[in-house]
């Protein structure tokens, strides 16, 4: 029996989470749902950098060097959402033995770690100009790098369960690596709160924004295109593990003659 | 109770005890953790003459004055709570000013004004384009920008 047939069993097992648990069901899906996310991913980022880069006014204090926001913004967004995604796959995969939400985490890591990386870099160009520095020490910082360096790990240890057969899926130590990892989100969140730091406070927060509307709409774009994106190429991933599984499984019965 | 609802049970302790643990050791690290020292710590807790910190804080309006020398500064800086003087030789940040966020590195003298080796501008939450800075700035005294 296949093993994406052990949850999907009779009519109780309607809920959506195990419907998905197919593969061949998940494509149907999300074949044209890549498409319908990457398009209009990619047309809002560039709109949005186009009018950030062109249109909006530069920042009273910093200048030009402010537009770096619209890059620097949604990556740090990003980052932190993938290993909440990693999280929730983790989750899913201890707990219901969801065969996708395996693959779901493998899929995620590497563009999770790409985009920590971009928030990292850019906040290094940004942080020269404007504080005098490329690179302190504080609170915010530092739990930034430690999350690119959990993805680094999260990314060995999947491809170390990979090797050892988890049909494209990543082990439970990995899973649980990516359950634990999460603790750091809620510290990255509050880092700039709990221990005053070179970074700025928050400056969106629930109760309004203090960047001025001027300056602030074209990161609704970038932020959208962006996160468009960055589903997009998570479903392209997964799509590539469930493909490969494919030719392997292909591969070990042409073997087995 | 079936496998399943164990397995969800066990996996939300674990991460409701990680994220308790999590909490805990970032609050301990308060105030190691802590990026610089405000006017205000170095009062209540005293920093002695020589250890080499980072004070932060905000740079007192109409308190920047420039020694003779030229490339000297002196102003205080505060948290709203206390003032401590500071001194700093060599090329200040372009967004360093008079009522703008700063983090100097270095360490007080015997007489409690602090010498700096080094400066950082630190910035606020708040981003505005210029036409939008004399309005919330149109009272205090413009000094020193810091664009051209």
């Amino acid at each position: 029996m296949p093993y994406w047939r052990w949850s999907v069993g009779p009519a109780t097992d309607a809920i959506l989470m195990h419907r998905f648990a197919n593969p061949a069901r998940f494509l149907k899906i999300a074949r044209p749902l890549t498409g319908w996310l990457f398009w209009p991913g990619l047309l809002l980022l560039l709109s949005g950098a186009a009018v950030g880069l062109f249109v909006t006014p530069a920042d009273y204090l910093q200048g030009q060097t402010v537009r770096i926001l619209y890059i620097h913004v949604p990556a740090a967004w990003l980052g932190m959402g993938g290993w909440s995604g990693i999280a929730i796959a983790a989750l899913m995969q201890l707990v219901w033995r969801h065969p996708l939400a395996a693959i779901a985490g493998r899929a995620i890591a590497a563009p999770g770690a790409l985009f920590t990386a971009i928030c990292l870099m850019t906040g290094s160009i940004w942080g020269r100009p404007t504080w005098g520095t490329w690179w302190e020490w504080d609170g915010r910082m530092t739990s930034m790098l430690v999350l690119f360096f959990l993805y680094l790990g999260y990314i060995a240890l999947a491809n170390a369960s990979a090797r050892q057969g988890q049909q494209g899926g990543v082990s439970n130590v990995t899973a649980i690596f990516g359950l634990v990892g999460a603790v750091n989100i809620p510290i990255i969140n509050r880092s700039v709160v709990w221990w005053n730091s070179l970074h700025q406070g928050p400056s969106i927060t629930l109760r309004g924004s203090s960047i001025d509307g001027s300056l602030l709409w074209p990161l609704g774009f970038t932020l959208l295109g962006f996160s468009l994106l960055f589903g997009a190429i998570v479903l392209m991933r997964m799509r590539a593990i469930l493909a490969q599984n494919k030719v392997e499984a292909r591969m070990q019965r042409l073997a087995r003659g | 109770m079936k496998a399943k609802h164990q397995r969800l049970i066990l996996a939300l302790a674990a991460l409701v005890a990680l994220v308790g643990a999590g909490l805990l050791a970032a609050s301990a690290l308060k105030d190691e953790a802590a990026y610089f020292y405000a006017p205000n710590d170095v009062k209540t807790k005293g920093v002695e003459p020589g250890k080499p910190i980072r004070l932060g804080g905000m740079v007192v309006r109409n308190s920047l004055k420039r020694a003779a020398d030229g490339v000297t500064i002196h102003f205080d800086v505060t948290d709203g709570k206390a003032t401590v003087p500071a001194r700093f030789s060599g090329i200040a940040p372009d967004l360093f000013k008079e009522g703008g966020g700063v983090v100097a590195e270095g360490a007080f003298d015997a007489k409690g004004m602090f010498i700096a080796t080094n400066l950082l501008a630190k910035h606020d939450e708040r981003y505005m384009p210029r036409e939008l800075e004399g309005m919330t700035y149109n009272e205090t005294t413009h000094e020193m920008k810091a664009e051209k």
